[in-house]
């Protein structure tokens, strides 16, 4: 009895001197770890604020002595990647152009998938969610040369509509499962009223599943925005010379770039552009993400 | 509003007869009950009247126009789920305008049906709200309220009350039989309460195990169930059913019944063809608690033959307006129902009054009714 009060007494109660010096520890040690974490952007964000001279000066750490936008200018719009002088801003472009399609698509897709999968049960269809989910262990690397037939077939290379295609493929298989696992969850009930509502498959979909499906949603969004802005094995494989080029292959070239003088301030500055969409989408919406998936995980 | 024919209907999964062949006919404007334990079938047959589960075998008819092929939406039917299911990204209003919308009514008909109903369950002041602003008996009216704005054919309804509080579920009973009295209309009801059955229903379907037991009004369920199982299903306390032999007895046939302390009872048995020539037939006799009572209430008891006698309490148990007193027959705890100020004390004898006129007799192997 004794032992319960003490222990039910603990939480509330003052705390013990050992108890205060451990609790100063683990916030030491979360904060050294925060900072371990932190000093990589800083150094970028300050180098890209410095000139050039400065950067040769040295000193990673120490703060611009003359602030310069300049290398953020010459990152965007004259830099030179591979042979032409134009900067990241087509790349940006191109990377847009095949991110927010490729996400819509994918997204769109894999909720009518677990749709299907959930409310318009038929025969297999675990087998088929089997396979579908078979596709999320699938290696990049693996579909490099079937994939690079298939567009070349479909004509389709070194283009924006092919990347997309690339990657919607192979999102599909997350997104489905993300769906899938939301809608097991989602009242049948719902379903079963709205069919006698007179709603049809789509209306159905359309008018009741996806305006509650808001956190898987972004859930989504989040998850696919961030792999296809990020991919660069895809995008240096199927339009690593062409027009097509997205920003992370863009980043790449301006870096390991053999000819003329290393522009850290340029390259960091270059670096943060082509990161800067992945950190807004996570800003915007990451308390979503968070809470997705956990509703996903518990409810399932 | 609409007759319903239901035609040696079976469902089957695999090789597994879930419903066994189930005939129900109801008029236009009948209450039909669909009551029994749960996986007796009772919510698939609801589901294959609404179009939501496919017909194995038979017919289901509405209104003489067979509806096996026909989809959900196109059997004119609305249904009252026990989840409620309302849409939740839809408001109040949304949610009970969604069938007329899908069905193309125009804006101004359609919120004038919607108001006319808001009107009639008294729930105006909600329609703006969303599902989630609204308590359990709420959600029950705007269920109801979207079910009613079609004006369908037939109604259905899945355990509507189950997930209610007990006092909330009393009141919107009551307020179904209104409705149902106000509208004259066809309802199907599933539910595995029998009180919900009895106070309901215009006809009582007793299900078991994918076979009908019964159908028939409350009244003769309660009195005259068909078989043993229907006996102590509905009723609460349910109807006791003690194992006799009937015996000949000054001339008419009478129930002997083993008791451990009092030793043998002969109780008369109403003089029925059924019983003819039946002594030494071994049997079950169905009595119901109120008619094993102390002898101030048994005053009121009807016409048919009466056996004072006394007996030894076990328990008693009072409820508020009646005592349960239990007694040993047959080996088995028998229920009386007596005046909540009877002189009954456990352990004592008491005088009890068996009012054998309201006595079935079913037989003791095939536990069908026989009398």
């Amino acid at each position: 009895m004794a032992a319960v009060t003490d222990a039910a007494l603990m939480v509330p109660g003052p705390r013990s001197t050992t108890q205060v010096a451990l609790r100063w520890l683990l916030f030491a040690i979360l904060g050294v770890f925060a900072l371990v974490y932190l000093f990589p952007l800083f150094v970028m964000v300050v180098t890209s604020l410095k000139t050039l001279d400065e950067v040769r000066a040295g000193n990673l750490l120490s703060l611009p002595q003359n602030p310069t936008v300049e290398p953020w200018v010459s990152a965007w719009s004259t830099t030179c990647v591979g042979l032409t002088c134009e900067g990241l801003k087509g790349y940006f472009l191109n990377s847009i152009l095949m991110t927010v399609p490729a996400v819509a698509i994918s997204a769109v897709i894999g909720a009518l998938n677990g749709y299907v999968l959930t409310k318009w049960r038929f025969r297999g269809d675990g087998v088929v969610f089997a396979l579908i989910l078979f596709g999320c262990f699938i290696p990049f690397q693996i579909v490099l040369l079937p994939m690079a037939r298939t567009l070349g077939l479909l004509g389709l290379a070194s283009s924006t509509p092919g990347l997309v295609f690339v990657h919607v493929v192979y999102g599909i298989c997350f997104t489905t499962l993300f769906f899938r696992n939301y809608y097991a969850a989602f009242p049948n009930d719902l379903v079963k009223s709205a069919m006698i509502d007179g709603a049809g498959f789509f209306r159905i979909f359309w008018r009741i599943l996806l305006p509650n499906s808001v956190p898987i949603i972004v859930v989504t969004v989040i998850w696919q925005f961030t792999n296809i802005w990020n991919d660069f094995l895809f995008g240096v494989s199927f339009a690593g010379g062409g027009g097509a080029m997205p920003v992370t292959v863009a980043l790449n070239n301006i870096v390991n770039s053999s000819t003329g003088v290393k522009e850290y301030n340029v390259h960091m500055a270059a670096a943060i552009i082509a990161a800067l969409p992945t950190l807004v989408v996570y800003v915007l919406a990451g308390r979503y993400f968070v809470r997705g998936l956990m509703a996903g995980a518990v409810k399932g | 509003m609409a007759s319903l024919t239901i035609r040696n209907v079976i469902k089957r999964y695999g090789t597994i007869e879930i419903l066994k062949g189930i005939n129900i006919d109801i008029d236009d404007g009948e209450f039909l009950v669909l009551v029994g334990p749960s996986g007796c079938g009772k919510s698939t047959l609801l589901n294959m009247i609404a179009g939501l589960d496919t017909i194995s075998d038979g017919t289901i008819a509405i209104d003489g126009r067979r509806v096996n092929e026909l989809h959900p939406k196109d059997r004119d039917i609305a249904m009252v789920f026990q989840s409620y299911a309302l849409y939740p990204n839809m408001s109040v209003e949304q949610n009970i305008g969604f069938g007329l919308e899908m069905r193309g009514v125009p804006k101004d008909e359609r919120a004038k049906a919607i108001a006319d109903v808001a009107r009639l369950l008294q729930m105006e002041h909600l329609l703006k709200r969303k599902p989630s602003q609204l308590s359990g008996g709420q959600r029950q009216r705007v269920a109801m309220g979207r079910a009613l704005v079609r004006n369908p054919k037939i109604f259905l309804f899945d355990e509507p009350l189950s997930n209610l509080d007990a006092k909330l579920r009393v009141e919107m009973r009551t307020e179904i039989k209104k409705l149902h009295q106000r509208l004259k209309s066809t309802i199907v009801y599933v539910t595995h309460d029998q009180i919900e059955a009895m106070t309901l229903a215009t006809r009582i379907a007793v299900m078991r195990a994918g076979e009908l037991q019964q159908l028939g009004t409350p009244r003769e369920i309660y009195d005259t169930p068909a078989n043993t199982f229907v006996a102590g299903f509905m009723g609460s306390p349910p109807m006791n059913l003690i194992r006799a032999k009937v015996v000949d007895h000054d001339g008419g046939p009478h129930a002997a019944i083993d008791r451990i302390q009092d030793g043998e009872i002969v109780l008369p048995l109403p003089a029925n063809d059924g019983l003819r020539g039946a002594a030494g037939r071994e049997i079950i006799l169905g009595l119901r608690p109120e008619n094993i009572t102390d002898p101030q209430s048994a005053a009121a008891a009807g016409p048919g033959p009466v056996l004072e006698t006394d007996c030894l309490i076990e328990v008693t148990e009072p409820t508020g307006p009646d005592l349960i007193a239990v007694v040993e027959m047959g080996g088995k705890e028998v229920m009386a129902r007596l005046r909540p100020d009877a002189n009954a004390r456990p352990g004592q004898r008491s005088r009890l009054v068996f009012d054998m006129g309201k006595a079935v007799v079913f037989d003791a192997g095939t536990e069908a009714r026989i009398a």
